[in-house]
Protein backbone atom coordinates (compact mmCIF):
# COMPACT_ATOMS: atom_id res chain seq x y z
CA UNK A 1 0.00 0.00 0.00
CA UNK A 2 3.25 2.41 0.91
CA UNK A 3 4.25 2.39 -2.57
CA UNK A 4 0.85 3.59 -4.06
CA UNK A 5 0.90 6.55 -1.92
CA UNK A 6 4.21 7.66 -2.69
CA UNK A 7 3.85 6.47 -6.86
CA UNK A 8 0.86 9.44 -6.81
CA UNK A 9 2.50 11.81 -4.40
CA UNK A 10 4.18 14.01 -7.16
CA UNK A 11 1.11 14.55 -10.05
CA UNK A 12 0.39 18.30 -9.76
CA UNK A 13 -3.10 19.47 -8.76
CA UNK A 14 -3.92 15.77 -7.19
CA UNK A 15 -4.44 15.17 -3.37
CA UNK A 16 -3.98 12.01 -1.57
CA UNK A 17 -6.58 11.50 0.51
CA UNK A 18 -6.72 8.65 3.38
CA UNK A 19 -10.03 7.93 4.52
CA UNK A 20 -10.51 5.31 7.28
CA UNK A 21 -9.20 2.34 8.65
CA UNK A 22 -11.73 4.20 11.15
CA UNK A 23 -14.08 6.11 9.75
CA UNK A 24 -17.80 6.15 10.68
CA UNK A 25 -19.09 5.64 7.23
CA UNK A 26 -16.81 2.24 5.81
CA UNK A 27 -19.15 -0.17 8.61
CA UNK A 28 -15.88 -1.64 10.37
CA UNK A 29 -12.73 -1.21 9.75
CA UNK A 30 -12.17 -0.77 6.07
CA UNK A 31 -9.20 1.96 4.76
CA UNK A 32 -9.67 3.95 1.22
CA UNK A 33 -6.46 5.62 -0.27
CA UNK A 34 -8.41 8.50 -2.16
CA UNK A 35 -6.76 9.94 -5.15
CA UNK A 36 -9.14 13.62 -5.39
CA UNK A 37 -8.31 16.77 -7.28
CA UNK A 38 -10.82 19.13 -4.88
CA UNK A 39 -14.03 17.20 -4.63
CA UNK A 40 -13.75 15.24 -7.74
CA UNK A 41 -12.21 11.75 -7.57
CA UNK A 42 -9.83 10.00 -9.70
CA UNK A 43 -9.54 6.58 -8.00
CA UNK A 44 -10.29 5.00 -4.48
CA UNK A 45 -8.33 2.61 -3.76
CA UNK A 46 -9.91 -0.04 -1.16
CA UNK A 47 -7.35 -1.17 1.45
CA UNK A 48 -8.66 -4.10 3.36
CA UNK A 49 -7.52 -7.22 5.65
CA UNK A 50 -7.80 -4.77 8.99
CA UNK A 51 -10.46 -7.34 10.29
CA UNK A 52 -8.68 -10.73 9.18
CA UNK A 53 -9.03 -13.03 11.77
CA UNK A 54 -8.60 -16.13 9.64
CA UNK A 55 -11.45 -17.91 9.65
CA UNK A 56 -10.43 -20.68 7.18
CA UNK A 57 -7.60 -21.43 9.02
CA UNK A 58 -9.26 -21.55 11.95
CA UNK A 59 -11.31 -24.01 10.60
CA UNK A 60 -8.58 -26.34 9.76
CA UNK A 61 -7.77 -26.60 13.39
CA UNK A 62 -11.34 -27.50 15.01
CA UNK A 63 -13.63 -30.34 14.41
CA UNK A 64 -16.46 -30.07 12.18
CA UNK A 65 -18.90 -28.83 15.05
CA UNK A 66 -16.39 -27.18 16.62
CA UNK A 67 -16.24 -24.47 13.99
CA UNK A 68 -19.91 -23.62 13.98
CA UNK A 69 -19.32 -20.76 16.43
CA UNK A 70 -16.86 -19.43 14.27
CA UNK A 71 -18.97 -19.34 11.14
CA UNK A 72 -21.25 -17.05 12.86
CA UNK A 73 -18.17 -14.05 12.77
CA UNK A 74 -18.21 -14.33 9.19
CA UNK A 75 -20.36 -11.86 8.65
CA UNK A 76 -22.04 -10.77 12.46
CA UNK A 77 -24.77 -8.80 10.78
CA UNK A 78 -26.11 -12.35 9.11
CA UNK A 79 -24.94 -14.67 10.78
CA UNK A 80 -27.81 -17.22 10.64
CA UNK A 81 -27.03 -17.87 6.69
CA UNK A 82 -22.81 -18.23 7.25
CA UNK A 83 -24.43 -20.96 10.18
CA UNK A 84 -26.44 -22.53 7.29
CA UNK A 85 -23.78 -23.00 4.59
CA UNK A 86 -21.36 -24.49 6.77
CA UNK A 87 -23.51 -27.17 8.03
CA UNK A 88 -25.18 -27.66 4.32
CA UNK A 89 -21.33 -28.04 3.69
CA UNK A 90 -20.48 -30.94 5.78
CA UNK A 91 -24.08 -32.74 5.09
CA UNK A 92 -23.37 -32.76 1.66
CA UNK A 93 -19.86 -33.95 2.31
CA UNK A 94 -20.83 -36.71 4.85
CA UNK A 95 -24.08 -37.48 3.46
CA UNK A 96 -26.55 -36.54 6.25
CA UNK A 97 -30.19 -35.88 6.49
CA UNK A 98 -31.73 -32.92 8.07
CA UNK A 99 -34.94 -33.31 9.81
CA UNK A 100 -37.98 -31.45 7.77
CA UNK A 101 -38.50 -29.41 11.11
CA UNK A 102 -35.03 -28.30 11.04
CA UNK A 103 -35.28 -27.15 7.70
CA UNK A 104 -37.97 -25.22 8.67
CA UNK A 105 -36.32 -23.97 12.01
CA UNK A 106 -33.16 -23.15 9.39
CA UNK A 107 -35.12 -20.58 6.93
CA UNK A 108 -37.09 -18.78 9.55
CA UNK A 109 -34.17 -18.02 11.29
CA UNK A 110 -32.50 -16.83 7.85
CA UNK A 111 -35.36 -14.90 6.90
CA UNK A 112 -36.17 -13.33 10.55
CA UNK A 113 -32.13 -12.18 10.23
CA UNK A 114 -31.84 -11.10 6.62
CA UNK A 115 -34.64 -8.50 8.10
CA UNK A 116 -32.40 -7.54 10.66
CA UNK A 117 -29.53 -7.46 8.00
CA UNK A 118 -31.48 -5.45 5.89
CA UNK A 119 -32.60 -2.75 8.19
CA UNK A 120 -28.93 -1.60 9.23
CA UNK A 121 -28.58 -1.81 5.41
CA UNK A 122 -31.29 0.43 4.71
CA UNK A 123 -30.85 2.52 7.85
CA UNK A 124 -27.31 2.62 7.29
CA UNK A 125 -27.52 3.94 3.45
CA UNK A 126 -30.21 6.74 4.85
CA UNK A 127 -27.46 7.65 7.84
CA UNK A 128 -24.28 7.90 5.29
CA UNK A 129 -26.34 10.40 3.11
CA UNK A 130 -27.15 12.70 5.82
CA UNK A 131 -30.65 11.57 7.20
CA UNK A 132 -30.26 10.14 10.85
CA UNK A 133 -33.95 9.65 11.82
CA UNK A 134 -34.41 6.40 9.39
CA UNK A 135 -31.93 4.67 11.01
CA UNK A 136 -32.77 5.09 14.88
CA UNK A 137 -36.17 4.24 13.77
CA UNK A 138 -35.62 0.70 11.99
CA UNK A 139 -32.88 -0.22 14.29
CA UNK A 140 -36.18 -0.35 16.80
CA UNK A 141 -37.49 -3.18 14.39
CA UNK A 142 -34.10 -4.29 14.23
CA UNK A 143 -34.05 -5.06 18.20
CA UNK A 144 -37.47 -6.98 17.87
CA UNK A 145 -36.10 -9.25 15.40
CA UNK A 146 -32.71 -9.63 17.78
CA UNK A 147 -35.32 -10.01 20.95
CA UNK A 148 -37.14 -12.65 18.64
CA UNK A 149 -33.72 -14.72 17.86
CA UNK A 150 -32.66 -14.61 21.20
CA UNK A 151 -36.10 -16.57 22.38
CA UNK A 152 -34.90 -18.60 20.08
CA UNK A 153 -31.50 -19.43 20.30
CA UNK A 154 -30.34 -17.18 23.71
CA UNK A 155 -27.89 -14.91 21.59
CA UNK A 156 -28.77 -12.00 19.52
CA UNK A 157 -25.99 -11.38 17.24
CA UNK A 158 -23.88 -14.54 16.88
CA UNK A 159 -26.09 -17.17 17.05
CA UNK A 160 -24.68 -20.93 16.63
CA UNK A 161 -27.74 -21.76 16.20
CA UNK A 162 -27.79 -24.23 13.33
CA UNK A 163 -25.89 -27.54 13.95
CA UNK A 164 -24.37 -30.37 11.66
CA UNK A 165 -27.45 -32.61 10.99
CA UNK A 166 -30.22 -30.08 12.47
CA UNK A 167 -30.59 -26.88 14.72
CA UNK A 168 -29.71 -26.15 18.70
CA UNK A 169 -33.19 -25.86 19.88
CA UNK A 170 -36.81 -26.35 18.99
CA UNK A 171 -39.13 -23.33 19.49
CA UNK A 172 -39.97 -22.32 22.75
CA UNK A 173 -43.79 -22.36 23.70
CA UNK A 174 -45.58 -19.09 22.56
CA UNK A 175 -42.79 -18.63 20.17
CA UNK A 176 -44.85 -18.95 17.10
CA UNK A 177 -47.57 -16.59 18.01
CA UNK A 178 -44.85 -13.50 18.84
CA UNK A 179 -43.38 -13.81 15.42
CA UNK A 180 -46.66 -13.73 13.62
CA UNK A 181 -47.66 -10.69 16.13
CA UNK A 182 -44.38 -8.91 15.45
CA UNK A 183 -44.36 -9.63 11.24
CA UNK A 184 -48.47 -8.12 11.65
CA UNK A 185 -46.12 -4.90 13.45
CA UNK A 186 -43.95 -4.60 10.76
CA UNK A 187 -45.85 -4.75 7.69
CA UNK A 188 -47.34 -1.33 8.19
CA UNK A 189 -43.85 -0.36 9.57
CA UNK A 190 -42.17 -1.06 5.67
CA UNK A 191 -44.92 1.17 3.82
CA UNK A 192 -44.11 3.68 6.58
CA UNK A 193 -40.38 3.31 6.16
CA UNK A 194 -40.98 3.86 1.80
CA UNK A 195 -43.40 6.91 2.90
CA UNK A 196 -40.33 8.27 5.19
CA UNK A 197 -37.13 7.66 2.77
CA UNK A 198 -37.67 5.56 0.06
CA UNK A 199 -39.62 7.85 -1.77
CA UNK A 200 -38.30 10.76 -0.53
CA UNK A 201 -37.39 13.30 -2.76
CA UNK A 202 -33.86 14.14 -1.62
CA UNK A 203 -32.97 10.97 -0.74
CA UNK A 204 -34.03 9.51 -4.39
CA UNK A 205 -32.08 12.34 -6.34
CA UNK A 206 -29.01 11.69 -4.29
CA UNK A 207 -29.21 7.82 -5.39
CA UNK A 208 -30.72 8.00 -8.75
CA UNK A 209 -28.25 7.44 -11.22
CA UNK A 210 -25.01 7.55 -8.70
CA UNK A 211 -22.31 4.78 -9.73
CA UNK A 212 -24.55 2.58 -12.39
CA UNK A 213 -23.62 -0.76 -12.39
CA UNK A 214 -24.37 -2.86 -15.88
CA UNK A 215 -25.35 -6.54 -15.69
CA UNK A 216 -22.48 -7.13 -17.54
CA UNK A 217 -20.20 -5.21 -15.50
CA UNK A 218 -22.01 -7.02 -12.34
CA UNK A 219 -21.59 -10.51 -13.37
CA UNK A 220 -17.93 -9.95 -14.13
CA UNK A 221 -17.05 -8.35 -11.16
CA UNK A 222 -18.94 -11.54 -9.40
CA UNK A 223 -21.24 -9.13 -7.70
CA UNK A 224 -24.17 -11.46 -5.61
CA UNK A 225 -27.68 -10.92 -4.78
CA UNK A 226 -29.35 -7.57 -3.89
CA UNK A 227 -26.19 -6.11 -5.68
CA UNK A 228 -26.54 -8.08 -8.62
CA UNK A 229 -30.54 -7.93 -8.99
CA UNK A 230 -30.08 -4.36 -8.49
CA UNK A 231 -28.56 -4.59 -12.23
CA UNK A 232 -30.98 -6.68 -13.61
CA UNK A 233 -29.81 -10.12 -13.65
CA UNK A 234 -33.27 -12.48 -12.24
CA UNK A 235 -31.26 -14.61 -10.38
CA UNK A 236 -32.01 -15.57 -6.69
CA UNK A 237 -29.92 -18.73 -5.08
CA UNK A 238 -33.27 -19.71 -3.14
CA UNK A 239 -35.38 -20.00 -6.30
CA UNK A 240 -32.82 -21.11 -9.30
CA UNK A 241 -30.77 -23.46 -7.17
CA UNK A 242 -33.17 -24.55 -4.39
CA UNK A 243 -32.00 -25.97 -1.27
CA UNK A 244 -33.67 -26.49 2.34
CA UNK A 245 -37.41 -26.29 2.04
CA UNK A 246 -37.16 -22.81 -0.41
CA UNK A 247 -39.17 -24.87 -3.17
CA UNK A 248 -42.06 -25.44 -1.07
CA UNK A 249 -42.69 -21.52 -0.64
CA UNK A 250 -43.67 -19.09 -2.85
CA UNK A 251 -42.08 -15.47 -3.22
CA UNK A 252 -40.74 -13.32 -5.80
CA UNK A 253 -37.89 -12.15 -6.76
CA UNK A 254 -37.25 -8.21 -6.91
CA UNK A 255 -34.90 -7.13 -9.43
CA UNK A 256 -34.04 -3.34 -10.40
CA UNK A 257 -36.02 -2.21 -12.82
CA UNK A 258 -34.48 1.72 -12.80
CA UNK A 259 -37.80 3.05 -11.72
CA UNK A 260 -36.56 6.66 -10.69
CA UNK A 261 -33.09 6.43 -12.62
CA UNK A 262 -31.32 3.88 -14.71
CA UNK A 263 -31.38 -0.03 -13.98
CA UNK A 264 -27.93 -0.65 -11.62
CA UNK A 265 -27.83 2.59 -9.95
CA UNK A 266 -27.18 2.81 -5.61
CA UNK A 267 -30.88 3.65 -5.46
CA UNK A 268 -31.87 0.48 -7.23
CA UNK A 269 -29.94 -1.49 -4.40
CA UNK A 270 -31.47 0.27 -2.13
CA UNK A 271 -34.84 -0.85 -3.51
CA UNK A 272 -34.42 -4.11 -3.96
CA UNK A 273 -33.56 -4.43 0.01
CA UNK A 274 -36.71 -2.90 0.69
CA UNK A 275 -38.18 -5.49 -1.45
CA UNK A 276 -36.47 -8.09 0.01
CA UNK A 277 -37.69 -7.46 3.55
CA UNK A 278 -41.46 -8.12 2.35
CA UNK A 279 -41.19 -11.04 0.43
CA UNK A 280 -39.18 -12.46 4.13
CA UNK A 281 -41.95 -11.66 6.01
CA UNK A 282 -44.25 -13.57 3.48
CA UNK A 283 -41.77 -16.74 3.96
CA UNK A 284 -41.50 -16.81 7.35
CA UNK A 285 -45.54 -16.53 7.39
CA UNK A 286 -45.53 -19.57 4.93
CA UNK A 287 -42.79 -21.44 7.16
CA UNK A 288 -44.75 -20.76 10.30
CA UNK A 289 -47.96 -22.45 8.64
CA UNK A 290 -46.12 -25.19 7.61
CA UNK A 291 -44.10 -26.12 10.62
CA UNK A 292 -46.81 -27.28 12.52
CA UNK A 293 -47.42 -30.67 10.17
CA UNK A 294 -43.72 -31.60 10.88
CA UNK A 295 -42.40 -34.52 12.97
CA UNK A 296 -40.90 -33.51 16.50
CA UNK A 297 -37.16 -33.99 15.69
CA UNK A 298 -35.37 -31.05 15.19
CA UNK A 299 -31.37 -32.51 15.01
CA UNK A 300 -30.12 -35.77 14.06
CA UNK A 301 -26.52 -35.52 15.41
CA UNK A 302 -24.20 -37.42 13.44
CA UNK A 303 -22.21 -40.33 15.36
CA UNK A 304 -19.10 -40.25 13.58
CA UNK A 305 -17.75 -36.88 11.43
CA UNK A 306 -15.02 -38.12 9.21
CA UNK A 307 -16.11 -37.64 5.51
CA UNK A 308 -13.52 -37.59 2.87
CA UNK A 309 -13.86 -35.62 -0.64
CA UNK A 310 -14.80 -31.78 -0.99
CA UNK A 311 -18.28 -30.16 -1.66
CA UNK A 312 -19.44 -26.70 -2.51
CA UNK A 313 -23.03 -25.44 -1.45
CA UNK A 314 -24.39 -21.75 -1.96
CA UNK A 315 -26.99 -20.26 0.01
CA UNK A 316 -29.17 -16.86 -0.21
CA UNK A 317 -27.35 -14.82 2.51
CA UNK A 318 -28.32 -11.53 2.82
CA UNK A 319 -25.41 -10.11 0.59
CA UNK A 320 -25.62 -12.85 -1.59
CA UNK A 321 -24.98 -15.81 -2.68
CA UNK A 322 -22.77 -17.23 0.29
CA UNK A 323 -20.91 -20.02 -0.76
CA UNK A 324 -18.62 -22.81 1.28
CA UNK A 325 -16.14 -24.94 -0.19
CA UNK A 326 -14.93 -27.97 2.44
CA UNK A 327 -12.32 -30.30 1.66
CA UNK A 328 -12.41 -33.59 3.75
CA UNK A 329 -9.18 -36.09 4.12
CA UNK A 330 -11.01 -38.68 6.45
CA UNK A 331 -9.95 -36.87 9.47
CA UNK A 332 -11.98 -34.77 12.49
CA UNK A 333 -11.60 -31.36 10.99
CA UNK A 334 -11.84 -29.54 7.50
CA UNK A 335 -8.64 -30.06 5.45
CA UNK A 336 -9.75 -26.95 3.53
CA UNK A 337 -12.70 -24.51 4.16
CA UNK A 338 -13.35 -21.65 1.95
CA UNK A 339 -15.78 -19.19 2.39
CA UNK A 340 -16.80 -16.97 -0.67
CA UNK A 341 -18.59 -14.11 0.38
CA UNK A 342 -20.91 -11.11 -1.16
CA UNK A 343 -19.18 -8.30 -0.08
CA UNK A 344 -15.64 -9.02 -0.84
CA UNK A 345 -16.56 -9.01 -4.48
CA UNK A 346 -18.57 -5.97 -3.81
CA UNK A 347 -15.53 -4.24 -2.66
CA UNK A 348 -13.55 -5.31 -5.58
CA UNK A 349 -15.92 -2.86 -7.95
CA UNK A 350 -15.67 -0.09 -6.14
CA UNK A 351 -12.21 1.16 -7.55
CA UNK A 352 -13.85 1.13 -10.98
CA UNK A 353 -16.77 2.69 -9.71
CA UNK A 354 -15.07 5.51 -7.98
CA UNK A 355 -14.17 7.22 -10.66
CA UNK A 356 -15.60 10.59 -11.72
CA UNK A 357 -17.56 10.50 -8.40
CA UNK A 358 -17.63 13.27 -5.36
CA UNK A 359 -16.09 12.06 -2.14
CA UNK A 360 -19.27 12.64 -0.49
CA UNK A 361 -20.82 10.02 -2.99
CA UNK A 362 -18.16 7.52 -2.18
CA UNK A 363 -19.62 6.88 1.21
CA UNK A 364 -23.05 6.49 -0.68
CA UNK A 365 -21.52 4.14 -2.99
CA UNK A 366 -20.30 2.05 -0.43
CA UNK A 367 -23.51 2.33 1.79
CA UNK A 368 -25.26 1.19 -1.12
CA UNK A 369 -23.61 -2.13 -1.93
CA UNK A 370 -24.01 -2.96 1.62
CA UNK A 371 -20.28 -4.13 2.39
CA UNK A 372 -19.56 -5.43 5.98
CA UNK A 373 -15.86 -5.70 6.63
CA UNK A 374 -15.90 -9.13 8.88
CA UNK A 375 -17.12 -10.50 5.65
CA UNK A 376 -14.32 -9.31 3.35
CA UNK A 377 -11.63 -10.18 6.04
CA UNK A 378 -13.13 -13.48 7.09
CA UNK B 1 -25.78 -29.11 -19.52
CA UNK B 2 -24.17 -31.71 -17.54
CA UNK B 3 -20.51 -31.84 -16.37
CA UNK B 4 -19.81 -34.65 -19.08
CA UNK B 5 -21.60 -32.47 -21.51
CA UNK B 6 -19.53 -29.37 -20.31
CA UNK B 7 -16.34 -31.20 -20.18
CA UNK B 8 -16.90 -32.78 -23.81
CA UNK B 9 -17.91 -29.30 -25.57
CA UNK B 10 -14.41 -28.28 -23.75
CA UNK B 11 -12.33 -31.20 -25.28
CA UNK B 12 -13.59 -31.18 -28.99
CA UNK B 13 -12.04 -27.41 -28.96
CA UNK B 14 -8.91 -27.91 -26.82
CA UNK B 15 -7.91 -31.50 -27.57
CA UNK B 16 -6.41 -33.15 -24.36
CA UNK B 17 -5.96 -29.82 -22.42
CA UNK B 18 -9.13 -30.59 -20.28
CA UNK B 19 -8.27 -34.18 -19.06
CA UNK B 20 -9.65 -36.63 -16.24
CA UNK B 21 -13.19 -36.06 -15.80
CA UNK B 22 -14.67 -36.97 -12.10
CA UNK B 23 -17.99 -38.29 -12.07
CA UNK B 24 -18.53 -40.54 -9.22
CA UNK B 25 -17.15 -40.84 -5.91
CA UNK B 26 -17.75 -36.70 -6.33
CA UNK B 27 -20.21 -34.60 -4.83
CA UNK B 28 -19.29 -32.20 -7.56
CA UNK B 29 -18.46 -33.56 -10.68
CA UNK B 30 -15.21 -32.09 -11.87
CA UNK B 31 -12.63 -32.23 -14.32
CA UNK B 32 -8.42 -31.23 -15.07
CA UNK B 33 -7.00 -28.40 -16.95
CA UNK B 34 -3.30 -28.18 -17.91
CA UNK B 35 -2.48 -25.04 -16.26
CA UNK B 36 -0.06 -24.72 -19.73
CA UNK B 37 -3.21 -24.01 -21.44
CA UNK B 38 -5.05 -22.69 -18.93
CA UNK B 39 -5.65 -19.31 -20.54
CA UNK B 40 -7.36 -20.49 -23.38
CA UNK B 41 -9.75 -23.12 -22.19
CA UNK B 42 -10.74 -20.37 -19.85
CA UNK B 43 -11.67 -17.79 -23.14
CA UNK B 44 -13.38 -20.44 -23.96
CA UNK B 45 -15.29 -21.61 -21.39
CA UNK B 46 -16.29 -17.68 -21.20
CA UNK B 47 -17.26 -16.82 -24.81
CA UNK B 48 -18.17 -20.59 -26.20
CA UNK B 49 -22.52 -19.94 -26.37
CA UNK B 50 -23.15 -23.50 -25.31
CA UNK B 51 -20.92 -22.68 -22.02
CA UNK B 52 -21.51 -18.77 -21.37
CA UNK B 53 -20.08 -19.14 -17.72
CA UNK B 54 -20.15 -15.26 -17.11
CA UNK B 55 -19.44 -15.77 -13.16
CA UNK B 56 -15.92 -16.88 -11.77
CA UNK B 57 -17.99 -17.69 -8.47
CA UNK B 58 -15.29 -19.04 -6.71
CA UNK B 59 -11.93 -20.02 -6.65
CA UNK B 60 -9.82 -21.64 -4.09
CA UNK B 61 -6.48 -23.33 -3.45
CA UNK B 62 -5.66 -25.93 -1.66
CA UNK B 63 -2.44 -27.49 -0.38
CA UNK B 64 -1.86 -31.36 -0.55
CA UNK B 65 1.47 -31.56 0.83
CA UNK B 66 1.71 -35.09 1.21
CA UNK B 67 1.82 -35.14 -2.55
CA UNK B 68 3.78 -32.42 -3.19
CA UNK B 69 1.06 -30.86 -5.06
CA UNK B 70 -1.02 -27.59 -4.82
CA UNK B 71 -4.35 -27.15 -6.58
CA UNK B 72 -6.44 -24.44 -7.69
CA UNK B 73 -10.08 -24.65 -7.56
CA UNK B 74 -12.73 -23.28 -9.81
CA UNK B 75 -16.75 -23.01 -9.67
CA UNK B 76 -18.16 -21.14 -12.61
CA UNK B 77 -21.75 -20.70 -12.88
CA UNK B 78 -23.59 -19.35 -15.95
CA UNK B 79 -26.80 -16.77 -15.06
CA UNK B 80 -28.12 -17.37 -18.40
CA UNK B 81 -28.38 -21.19 -19.10
CA UNK B 82 -28.11 -22.23 -15.24
CA UNK B 83 -25.60 -24.35 -14.98
CA UNK B 84 -22.06 -24.91 -13.30
CA UNK B 85 -19.20 -26.69 -13.30
CA UNK B 86 -15.59 -26.78 -11.58
CA UNK B 87 -12.40 -27.01 -12.85
CA UNK B 88 -9.26 -28.03 -11.40
CA UNK B 89 -5.78 -27.37 -11.52
CA UNK B 90 -2.77 -28.93 -10.42
CA UNK B 91 0.70 -27.55 -9.86
CA UNK B 92 3.75 -28.73 -8.43
CA UNK B 93 3.92 -27.21 -5.27
CA UNK B 94 7.41 -25.80 -5.17
CA UNK B 95 6.74 -24.11 -8.53
CA UNK B 96 2.84 -23.04 -7.88
CA UNK B 97 1.97 -20.67 -10.94
CA UNK B 98 -0.69 -20.03 -13.17
CA UNK B 99 -1.81 -18.11 -16.19
CA UNK B 100 -4.15 -15.53 -14.42
CA UNK B 101 -7.43 -15.00 -15.14
CA UNK B 102 -8.25 -11.63 -13.91
CA UNK B 103 -8.74 -9.98 -17.90
CA UNK B 104 -11.29 -12.80 -18.31
CA UNK B 105 -13.61 -12.19 -15.14
CA UNK B 106 -12.92 -9.36 -13.02
CA UNK B 107 -13.90 -11.09 -9.67
CA UNK B 108 -10.60 -12.99 -9.92
CA UNK B 109 -8.87 -10.05 -9.52
CA UNK B 110 -9.00 -9.94 -5.76
CA UNK B 111 -9.63 -13.90 -5.42
CA UNK B 112 -6.21 -14.47 -7.51
CA UNK B 113 -4.64 -12.22 -4.96
CA UNK B 114 -6.15 -13.60 -2.07
CA UNK B 115 -5.08 -17.06 -2.73
CA UNK B 116 -1.46 -15.84 -3.53
CA UNK B 117 -1.52 -13.92 -0.21
CA UNK B 118 -2.49 -17.05 1.63
CA UNK B 119 -1.40 -19.79 -0.52
CA UNK B 120 1.40 -18.45 -2.52
CA UNK B 121 -0.03 -19.38 -5.76
CA UNK B 122 1.23 -17.15 -8.67
CA UNK B 123 -0.50 -15.94 -10.91
CA UNK B 124 1.27 -14.75 -14.01
CA UNK B 125 0.53 -11.96 -15.59
CA UNK B 126 -2.08 -10.63 -13.20
CA UNK B 127 -2.30 -6.95 -13.08
CA UNK B 128 -1.73 -5.90 -9.23
CA UNK B 129 -0.57 -8.96 -7.32
CA UNK B 130 -0.48 -7.45 -3.98
CA UNK B 131 -0.94 -9.21 -0.74
CA UNK B 132 -4.85 -8.54 0.20
CA UNK B 133 -5.55 -9.56 3.43
CA UNK B 134 -2.13 -9.91 5.44
CA UNK B 135 0.02 -6.79 6.34
CA UNK B 136 2.32 -6.01 3.08
CA UNK B 137 5.56 -7.14 4.60
CA UNK B 138 4.01 -10.26 6.28
CA UNK B 139 6.74 -13.31 5.75
CA UNK B 140 5.47 -16.37 4.10
CA UNK B 141 2.36 -17.68 2.72
CA UNK B 142 -0.10 -18.32 6.36
CA UNK B 143 -2.49 -21.44 4.82
CA UNK B 144 0.23 -23.44 3.37
CA UNK B 145 0.39 -26.45 5.97
CA UNK B 146 3.94 -26.07 6.07
CA UNK B 147 4.08 -22.95 7.09
CA UNK B 148 5.25 -21.95 10.99
CA UNK B 149 4.28 -18.43 12.35
CA UNK B 150 7.09 -16.51 13.03
CA UNK B 151 7.50 -15.72 16.90
CA UNK B 152 6.80 -11.76 16.52
CA UNK B 153 5.85 -9.49 14.02
CA UNK B 154 7.39 -6.16 14.39
CA UNK B 155 8.20 -6.74 17.44
CA UNK B 156 5.10 -8.13 18.25
CA UNK B 157 4.76 -10.97 19.97
CA UNK B 158 2.41 -13.83 18.20
CA UNK B 159 1.72 -15.81 20.44
CA UNK B 160 0.95 -15.13 24.42
CA UNK B 161 1.32 -16.94 27.62
CA UNK B 162 -1.87 -18.96 28.68
CA UNK B 163 -3.35 -17.04 31.49
CA UNK B 164 -4.76 -19.84 33.56
CA UNK B 165 -1.19 -21.71 33.16
CA UNK B 166 0.53 -18.01 34.92
CA UNK B 167 -1.89 -19.19 38.23
CA UNK B 168 0.18 -19.74 41.44
CA UNK B 169 -1.88 -22.88 42.15
CA UNK B 170 0.29 -24.58 38.98
CA UNK B 171 4.05 -23.63 40.10
CA UNK B 172 4.67 -26.32 42.70
CA UNK B 173 7.65 -24.44 44.21
CA UNK B 174 5.38 -21.22 45.41
CA UNK B 175 3.23 -21.88 47.73
CA UNK B 176 -0.26 -19.77 47.26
Amino acid sequence: MSELILAYEASGEEMTLNMGPQHPSTHGVIRFIIRTDGEVMHEAIPDVGFLHRAIEHIAEKCTYEGFMPYTDRVDYVCAMPANHVWAMAVEKLADLEVPERAEYLRVISDELNRISSHCIALGATAMDIGAITPFTYILREREYVNELLEMLCGARLTYNYHRIGGVGWDMPAGWRDKVLRWCDHFEPVMAEFDRLITNNELFVRRLANLAVISADEAMSYGLVGPNLRASGVDFDVRRDVPYSIYPKLKFDVPVGRGLVGSVGDAWDRYWVRAQEWRQSVTMIRQCLAQIDGTDKEFWKQPKKLKPKGDAMVRVEAARGDMSCYVVGDGGTNAYRARFRTGSFDAMGIIREKSRGLMVADLVALIASLDVVAPEIDR
Amino acid sequence: MDAAAIFDTVVRAHGDAAYELTLDGTKDPFFRVRAASWREVALFLRDDPALDFQFLQNLTAVDWIKQERLEVVYHFWSYRLRHGCVVKIDLPRDKAEVASVATIWKAANWHEREQFDLLGVAFLDHPDLRRILMPDDWPGHPMRKDYVEASAYRGMPTTRANTLELLPIWDKDKKP
